[in-house]
């Protein structure tokens, strides 16, 4: 078991500041990242996430814990002693050296030959595709191009783990969703475990092999992108995930009474009185008669591929449901409406507090 | 073409006459200095007769010479102590002692020269008496300090505008903290570095009043060889002085601009 | 939901923060022992110095007195020992706070309309107009002092466009005057007044006087209501810059007060030269440097409420 974890994570604490001012950055925190895949620490600004990168990489000491590479202990361990390399949010690219020079940066001080490191070199500028530029200095590149380079330099001496911090944040919608899929490739192509920090829970869901959820100095969740998205674990997990609805209900012998009076059918909890949720493309809108509901609608928003329907339960909790548009447009609904609300099978989670 | 919000009246005409103020003393000066005539009074029609006549000075010779080498070394020397401890107050967490460090590095700028020049002349004066050296050992000591501000805080600005991330970068790169400082944050610095050294050589080439009470007999720098020139009488030997001396701080200025300007 | 316990940061991380500090005192150390050598220790010698007798032939003779801070002001009568009033002295540091005060008005109602002039131009040539400010900043003062000598001295320029006038038909006497001292002082530091001026004037909001105008203020409440509170702290440091440098003026008033206008600086000299009294010289430099930390603590405390303030 253990020659899979790359990197494991126990019981971290950062901790800014002494005394009565002391902010919990990390507050104990254990997490194991396995050998090759491609792992995102995904919250909010402030939830420690950059914190736990940057105590992996060695930039900052931890308050206490321990960090494991390759089991090996590397709490205390130096930056330039860790076989882990970085893309810096910014970049970082050393404005005096050309991109070639960049490249060779960490060859050079890993005391490689000079053969070995032009062929590396020459061989990372192919790998990003930016072989014609070796020779041009960092600053006349576009930014994209900037991106490729921090990544050539950060993967040339062949880390353990490649750490990537918010790469994707300076760059313009379009050129974002190349490099993701860039990206992608890169980690499929050389094998290397990624650890990849962002807000974007698109970016995410759509890159990663797994996902840890942070929020306030806790790691929330850790799981499959369809884990997290179809079960999540808490409210700030589902909500910080997606659109989503929450249930008030209570525990009953043959299901949850929502607060509304209806039974619904959802997984077991220990919980008496629970938060039930169901994300809005779970919800089907049916005759009145038919639904498991009723409900008012409230609003009808469009957003062109889909309309999103605004509905009040009997006991006035809000939900919404997101409906595929009609080829015309025209949903047929109209606000003020009584219509039945269905919950597809399976769709209802129950949170913990 | 109506005038702009941030007009005042009276204010351009007091400029402008600010501006030919500064700058006709210098000019005539300059001027004069190109008198052909012996007679500092009478313009005799151009000539470099009185460039010529200071050059075959050998005290001017000496004492260009003594200023130049002086120069140098303090500029060398202060630039080297405040390198290090810009690197040392900048980019750090702030720590007990800093501001003690700063009025300390900053303490020339403060104290009139007059001041300084007296105490460096009572402290000395104790040691030439007791160690009986006479050398230049002292004017060295007494420039390096008062240069030490003047190579500081370019150093410091272009330290403060560096991105703290490359050097992390280089860490990361597995660069021991020695190969940082030499393959990022040195080449970085560097023009900040210069043009501290620029100030500082161009601060110490300048100073009269420090020198005149540290030096021992014999050891006239340019300024406190022309200061004893003026004394007994102004000569246009003093004016071809200056014009000299006024090129090479222009010529400084303008390599200080290009160093410190910014990229964009 | 709280975690681990935790008393203080890891023993890395004090280790971290101690070495931080250890690098930052060793790397400024070679700097503060030059400065403590050749700066402010002698300083604090020179404070000694000024309770110490005079040397007959210089220097100083160990022995406690307070002779030199009362010569300061007073001279002891020879016969009957008492003390009385010296008017050469008195009349030495009032011309020296007089002059200095006067430069500095008179440096800022020229330096003022100047650095606004300069901050007001585009910003392409500004950094022309600056950098004609800096380069007689950064001339040699006895230079700079020669060039004004040239203009006011008995055939130089300012006289020879006088009588050429016919607004006089004998040359002036301003050379080894006060006014000449006054002059040379206003032309030696008028940069010192005008770059401060300009920083504090570059980072006014020009928003500011369309706010003013608009709310019916005319062009001299404008300057006084709203150009001169804001732009404050560039004021106070262009007089300090100026007034501190000229209370200890030498060669300025050396050159053009001819050594009989002296200002506190050639009479600090004098004490060091033909005086041959260095326990008074040193009082009377100890007494300066006072005068003009007192001027910065000043500043500081009015630099520190503008920004608590602003």
């Amino acid at each position: 078991m253990s020659q899979t974890i790359a990197i494991s994570a126990q019981n971290v604490i950062k901790a800014f500041g002494h005394g009565e001012h002391a902010v919990r950055a990390l507050d104990d925190v254990s997490l194991d990242i396995r050998k090759g895949e491609f792992f995102t620490l995904l919250g909010p600004s402030g939830c420690g996430k950059t914190t736990l990168l940057r105590l992996i990489a060695g930039f900052e000491m931890p308050s206490g814990g321990t960090i494991l590479l390759d089991g090996a202990d590397i709490t205390n361990l130096p930056p330039n002693k860790r076989p882990v390399n970085t893309v810096f949010q910014s970049y970082a690219l050393f404005p005096h050296l050309t991109v070639a020079q960049n490249v060779a940066f960490g060859l050079e001080m890993l005391g490689k030959s000079k053969s070995e490191v032009s062929a590396r070199v020459a061989e990372m500028l192919a790998l990003v595709k930016l072989d014609h530029l070796a020779a041009r200095k960092t600053s006349q590149l576009s930014g994209g191009q900037q991106q490729r380079v921090a990544l050539a330099r950060a993967l040339a001496p062949q880390p353990k783990v490649l750490l990537l911090d918010e790469p994707l944040s300076a760059l313009d919608l379009k050129l974002r969703k190349e490099m993701q899929i860039e990206l992608k490739r890169l980690q499929l192509e050389t094998g290397i475990t990624f650890v990849f920090v962002t807000h974007d829970q698109e970016e995410a869901l759509t890159m990663s092999d797994r996902i840890g959820v942070m929020s306030s100095g806790h790691l929330q969740q850790v799981g499959s992108p369809k884990e997290i998205y179809t079960r999540p674990r808490n409210r700030f997990v589902a909500s910080f995930i997606g659109e989503t609805n929450f249930l008030p209900a209570t525990r009953e012998a043959l299901g949850y009474r929502l607060d509304c009076g209806i039974v619904v059918q959802a997984p077991a909890s220990q919980a008496q009185r629970v938060t039930l949720t169901i994300r809005p493309e779970q919800l089907r809108l049916v005759p009145e008669a038919e639904g498991d509901v009723p409900v008012k609608i409230t609003n009808l928003v469009y957003f062109g591929t889909d309309t999103h329907c605004h509905m009040s339960l009997p006991d006035g909790t809000e939900v919404v449901a997101r409906l595929q548009s009609p080829s015309d447009g025209e949903s047929g609904l109209q606000v003020g409406q009584g219509i039945g609300l269905r919950f597809l099978p399976g769709a209802l989670q129950v949170l913990e507090e | 073409m109506a005038r702009p919000i941030s007009h005042l009246p009276g204010f351009t005409p007091i400029a402008m006459a600010v501006f030919a103020a500064l700058y006709l003393p210098l000019v005539i000066l300059v001027f004069y200095s190109f008198n052909a005539g012996e007679d500092l009074a009478h313009w005799e029609g151009f000539g470099l007769h009185w460039f010529a006549k200071a050059w075959e000075n050998d005290q001017v010779k000496d004492s260009t010479i003594r200023s130049l080498w002086l120069a140098a070394v303090a500029a060398v020397i202060s630039t080297v102590v405040a390198t290090m401890a810009a690197l040392g107050t900048t980019r750090r967490a702030r720590f007990k002692g800093q501001t003690f460090i700063y009025v300390m590095i900053n303490q020339p700028l403060m104290v009139p020269e007059i001041v300084t020049a007296v105490a460096l002349l009572i402290f000395f004066a104790w040691f030439k008496v007791t160690l009986g050296y006479q050398g230049m050992g002292y004017l060295v000591l007494a420039h390096s300090a008062f240069c030490i501000p003047f190579a500081y805080l370019p150093i410091r600005a272009r330290l403060e505008s560096m991105d703290l991330t490359l050097e992390t970068a280089a860490a990361d790169l597995y660069a021991t903290p020695f190969a940082t400082f030499r393959r990022v944050t040195f080449p970085l610095l560097l023009p900040g570095i210069l043009a501290g050294m620029m100030l500082a050589f161009v601060t110490s080439l300048d100073d009269v009043v420090i020198t005149v009470f540290v030096k021992s007999a014999g050891q006239d720098t340019l300024p406190t060889y022309m200061l004893g020139q003026i004394r007994r009488q102004v000569s246009t030997e003093v004016y071809a002085i200056s014009t000299m001396l006024l090129g090479l701080t222009v010529v400084m200025l303008v390599a200080f601009m290009a160093l410190t300007r910014k990229k964009d | 939901m709280s975690g681990a316990p935790l008393s203080g940061p890891s023993q890395a991380e004090a280790a971290l923060a101690a070495k931080t500090v250890r690098g930052g005192w060793l790397l400024s150390l070679p700097a503060l022992v030059l400065l403590a050598v050749a700066a402010v220790g002698p300083l604090l010698i020179m404070v000694v110095y000024s309770f110490l007798l005079p040397g007959e032939y210089g220097n100083v003779e160990w022995g406690f007195s307070f002779d030199a801070w009362t010569g300061i002001l007073f001279t002891r009568d020879v016969f009957d020992d008492t003390l009385r009033l010296e008017d050469a002295h008195l009349s030495i540091l009032l011309r020296s706070v007089n002059l200095s005060l006067l430069t500095t008005i008179f440096t800022f109602a020229v330096g003022f309309p100047t650095a606004w002039f300069i901050a007001t131009r585009p910003q392409r040539q500004r950094a022309l107009w600056l950098f004609l400010i800096t380069i007689p900043f950064w001339t040699n003062l006895l230079i700079r002092t020669l060039a004004i000598n040239e203009i006011i001295r008995a055939e130089g320029l300012l006289n020879n466009i006088l009588i050429g006038l016919g607004l006089i038909d004998q040359p002036l006497q301003i050379i080894y005057t006060d006014t000449a001292v006054f002059i040379g002082m206003t032309y030696v530091y008028l940069p010192l007044m005008v770059l401060p001026l300009f920083a504090a004037i570059d980072r006014f909001d020009m928003r500011l006087l369309e706010a003013g105008y608009d709310l019916y203020a005319t062009r001299f409440q404008v300057l006084r209501r709203i150009i001169v509170p804001v732009v404050k702290p560039g004021i106070i440091a262009g007089s300090i810059l100026v007034f501190v440098p000229a209370l200890g003026a030498y060669v300025t008033p050396r050159i053009l007060g001819g050594g009989k206008q002296m200002m506190i600086g050639n009479f600090i000299e004098l004490q060091f030269g033909q005086g041959r009294n260095w326990p008074l010289g040193a009082a009377l430099s100890v007494t300066l440097l006072v005068i003009v930390t007192a001027a910065l603590l000043v500043y500081v405390r009015f630099a520190n409420r503008e920004v608590r303030h602003g």
